[in-house]
């Protein structure tokens, strides 16, 4: 039986039956890792010596009779965007290609606490910015469904390494679809919680308004399941929410074979969404599943949202404007990369980012120092926060009447590498059906439904903020329909 | 031809909070370099902050004690701008919505009390410090980035150096009053930044506006501020204008010199820090913080006044120092002569205070001390002079009063039979001092008290000594 094909759920069973040891489980793994990761290219720093170390005190816990965490043993993977004590945490930037923190970041903490084994870092577009993980600096992950084509991004690394069986679980980030998209073009289950459910503290900023932890799994549960356990007030971000509990998402789990959860839930579909341009393939996937939805009870309307057509443009805005400001940090002062050409401080600056920072990086620091300069911040920045809140009052009176909305998760199918790079615009676009949700602050999943030319196809389940219940009910009800053929 | 000066002053002060304004690192002065520093403090990746309470509340209290509008909704925004001290690329401030809005505060001035308005009063995160080496490295000490600061910010309201020297002093008692900042200079926890320009009263013309930085002392600014008062006064009588500029105060020439021009200012693409929660202070809050407040210098005076019957000059003298105001309530309450008690602190307790260059708080003088060492003068116990020496000793040895008299045998002698037998000593012995005072010398009869005092070792009681001379020259002689 190869142990990597199993789900998170059913590896922790056969961990607490003492079937395996948990050395034996992470030995698998990292055989994984050994044999398809040069291919693949998931991984940019292994952690192997002390993950084996955790294993065997983890091990000797299970002899002395003391139970494991939540995540006892599990091998989990992390997005390069989040920091991690004494291992390298790169960004997949120049900048930071020797940068070791001294600290861990919350939801490392807590995987820790919980005793999930960490494999290592996983590779992303450089500061998380782009949708193919193309722009990373330590090269291309892989997609390993086709691996011609990329992984999505910006955490490709971390759904790649979930499909491929290098971990079981994986932690992303999602600023803009950056969790979701990759999941869906990986044929994963990635979930990108309410701003605020999660703490923030330790994930390197891209746009700070914006960005949450995303999670990634094999299923709904697995995906569910890892998301209860990150959950939880931190007061060293004064972002997260006093509400934010992971209770409720650990019920809505815990009721996953009941058939009739969904019945009555009230679906809406946003027409804007639904009237671009998508590609035919994704189309009729998600209408079959919003069918399997519909037969199992849900109630399913068209609604109409009509500023979600500002969301790309007001996303662009802002993302730029915050990260313009957020990456200002890395000045080859302190830590991170320093030109060794330079006589002035400016010239250090300058020579340091210049030298040390990509294309795309670049170019959005550009942008937003443009959006914030003060001939334009009212004309841009200060615009595109006032729409924000118009799009986000459109997700208030929709979800005044609906429990959940649905939508493709990208309207492309994952693509060839460099088809995209000479156009940014055309790489913005495949955000077009994930962006709104981080500008409402609100959940969502996206969900494997269906293939096109052998190419997965996502689901995009939306949720009202901290209604994470919602969206794990529909995706649990809609995996189960598509495993039972309905 | 009469000149106008106009004078506005920037202030940070830091606060003295336990803790940095973002996270938990120590606020105190000085350590190794680089010690007092976190990933917070020292903007590491993913690191984020978490505004420390304390820092607004000190703030509001300033923003109190300055007569400001409080801001129920307030946030911070921040500064974008790069330099070697910042560890974020930007400065966490605020903007548009400062803390505390507009203000006032008065000063004492010849012509009589002037009010100086404020701007505004806002809170900010101070930078690193860079050290400027001899070989031309520059190293860099994180210790205060992230320690919490106010910026107050005057309205060119002065108009000579030594009204805007009145209102540093002010301000910087007020602060220290309220215990909101140590205010020390030397050690940066006050630093001040000038702009001045000067008005031809009769054209109305204008020179443009100077910034002076670097001012390191109140004498310093004092100084800086008649330089370019004087430079900018000639600059005009020549006809000509001086340039919209920084400038630094050279101490050691005694001169200011030109930083760099400014031209268009700096933009800092002020945003809204999304890090941090949007602030609301509570009008609860505000009035928890107001109750919660020392009294401040001037209502203490205006209740001395009034409760004390004491004269404004020494209302304001007995409560500059809150130490000195308490160590004077203190006293009356266990000597019910606020005047008297006034005149023993202005007076003696003060100088010697002024001779040891020390607050009264360090010295071994009690209120108990002296409230003794007034009720024995006032009983007359022992005479005034006496008084002061033992106050003397007071100060010296740390002994009460009546320890020090008994010890020291100084009990007034004021038994008649005593005094009179002193008295007709000196008589018999000083003739001619008494021909001299019947001949309208009066001078003559305070050499003979003198005498009296002298031969009881200062014990004899002065008045009782006096009368009983004129007495017996009257009688006797």
């Amino acid at each position: 039986m190869d142990i990597t094909k199993l789900t998170a759920i059913e590896t922790k069973e056969i961990i607490k039956k003492r079937e395996l040891s948990v050395k034996e489980l992470i030995g698998s793994y990292l055989d994984k890792i050994d044999s398809v990761d040069k291919e693949i290219n998931a991984f940019i720093t292994l952690n192997r010596e002390e993950a084996l170390k955790n294993a065997e005190k983890l091990d000797k816990k299970i002899k002395n009779g003391q139970s494991l965490g939540a995540l006892g043993g599990l091998p989990i993977g992390i997005k390069d965007n989040i920091v991690t004590k004494d291992l390298k945490t790169t960004c997949g930037s120049k900048m930071l290609e020797n940068f070791i923190p001294p600290y861990d970041g919350k939801v490392v903490e807590k995987i820790k606490k919980e005793d999930g084994i960490i494999l290592g870092k996983l590779n992303l577009d450089e500061f998380a910015m782009g949708s193919s993980t193309e722009t990373s600096y330590f090269g291309e992950t892989k997609n390993p469904i086709n691996m011609e084509m990329v992984p999505g991004g910006s955490s490709g690394g971390s759904a790649a390494a979930v499909k491929a069986g290098e971990v079981l679980l994986s932690l992303g980030t999602d600023t803009g679809g950056s969790t979701r998209q990759p999941a869906a073009f990986c044929d994963v289950v990635g979930i990108k919680p309410s701003y605020g459910l999660v703490s923030r503290y330790g994930i390197v900023s891209l746009a700070n308004t914006l960005d949450t932890v995303g999670v990634l799994g094999k299923d709904v549960e697995d995906a569910a399941f890892f998301l209860s356990t990150l959950t939880g007030f931190d007061p060293l971000d004064s972002t997260s929410s006093e509400s934010a509990k992971g209770e409720t998402i650990r019920e809505s789990i815990v009721n996953k074979n009941d058939i009739n959860t969904i019945k009555g839930m009230k679906v809406g579909l946003p027409k804007e969404f639904f009237q671009t341009e998508i590609d035919k393939g994704i189309s009729r996937e998600v209408n079959k599943a919003i069918k399997i939805l519909e037969s199992l009870g849900a109630e399913i309307e068209e609604i109409s949202m009509p500023y979600l057509e500002y969301s790309l443009a007001v996303y662009h805005v802002i993302v730029a404007a915050e990260i313009s400001s957020n990456l200002a940090r890395f000045d080859g002062i302190r830590y991170g990369h320093r030109s060794e050409d330079y006589n002035t401080l400016d010239e250090l600056y300058i020579n340091s980012r210049t030298e040390a920072l990509g294309e795309e990086v670049k170019r959005r620091i550009m942008f937003g120092t443009y959006y914030l300069s003060k001939s334009n911040a009212n004309s841009h920045y200060e615009r595109a926060l006032k729409i924000r809140r118009l799009i986000k009052e459109d997700f208030d009176r929709a979800f005044g009447k609906y429990d959940i909305l649905l939508s493709p998760t990208s309207p492309i199918l994952p693509f060839k590498f460099g088809e995209k790079m000479t156009n940014p615009l055309s790489m913005y676009k495949a955000d077009l059906f994930t962006v709104p949700v981080n500008l409402g602050g609100l959940c969502a999943m996206s969900i494997p439904c269906g293939y096109e030319n052998g190419l997965p196809v996502g689901l995009q389940i939306i949720g009202d903020r901290f209604k994470e219940a919602n969206i794990i009910k529909a995706g649990l009800a809609l995996e189960g329909g598509l495993k039972n053929g309905i | 031809m009469g000149y106008k000066t106009v004078i506005g002053l920037e202030i940070h002060a830091e606060l003295s909070t336990e803790t940095k304004m973002f996270c938990s690192c120590t606020n105190a002065f000085g350590g190794e370099a680089n010690t007092h520093c976190c990933p917070v403090c020292m903007g590491l990746p993913g690191a984020l902050p978490v505004l420390n309470k304390k820092a607004v509340e000190y703030a509001i209290k300033a923003g109190i004690a300055f007569n400001t509008k409080i801001n129920t909704k307030t946030r911070m925004d921040r500064k974008n701008y790069f330099y070697a001290d910042l560890v974020k690329g930007y400065q966490i401030s605020q903007d548009t919505i400062p803390l505390c809005g507009e203000g006032y505060t008065e000063i004492e001035i010849e012509e009589g009390t002037k009010r100086v308005n404020l701007q505004r009063i806002h809170i900010e995160e101070d930078t690193g410090k860079l050290t400027h080496t001899m070989d031309g490295d520059t190293l860099i000490d994180y210790n205060r980035a992230g320690v919490p600061l106010i910026e107050i910010v005057t309205k060119p309201d002065m108009n000579t150096p030594e009204e805007a020297r009145l209102f540093l002093e002010k301000l910087r008692a007020t602060l220290k009053y309220i215990e909101v900042s140590d205010v020390k200079m030397e050690e940066g926890s006050l630093r001040c930044d000038v702009n001045i320009n000067v008005v031809d009263t009769e054209t109305g013309l204008k020179t443009n506006i100077t910034e002076i930085k670097n001012l390191n002392s109140f004498r310093g600014a004092v100084k800086a501020m008649e330089y370019e008062e004087k430079r900018h006064i000639d600059t005009l009588k020549q006809g000509q204008n001086t340039l919209k500029e920084t400038r630094r105060w050279d101490e050691v020439k005694g001169e200011t010199i030109s930083m760099r021009e400014k031209g268009d200012t700096a933009d800092y693409r002020f945003a809204a820090d999304g890090d941090l929660a949007a602030i609301e202070i509570p009008e609860e809050w505000v009035n928890e913080i107001r109750n919660s407040m020392p009294e401040l210098p001037h209502h203490k005076k205006e209740r001395f006044v009034k409760e004390y019957a004491l004269s404004e000059y020494d209302a304001g003298v007995l409560t500059a120092s809150k130490a000195l105001a308490m160590f004077f309530e203190d006293t009356v309450k266990l000597l019910d002569d606020p005047k008297l008690v006034s005149n023993w602190v202005m007076g003696d307790v003060l100088r010697r205070l002024k001779d040891d260059d020390v607050e009264i708080e360090d010295t071994k003088l009690s209120p108990k001390d002296l409230s003794q060492l007034i009720a024995l003068v006032k009983s007359e116990k022992i005479n005034n002079n006496t008084g002061k020496k033992v106050l003397k000793e007071i100060f010296d040895t740390g002994k009460d009063p009546e320890t020090i008299v008994k010890e020291k045998g100084l009990i007034q002698i004021s038994d008649e039979s005593q005094v009179r037998e002193i008295v007709e000593k000196v008589l018999e012995d000083n003739k001619q001092s008494i021909e001299d005072y019947k001949s309208g010398k009066d001078r003559a009869l305070g050499f003979l008290v003198g005498q009296v005092m002298k031969i009881s070792r200062g014990k004899a009681n002065p008045q009782l000594a006096n009368k009983m001379i004129l007495d017996i020259i009257k009688e006797k002689y």
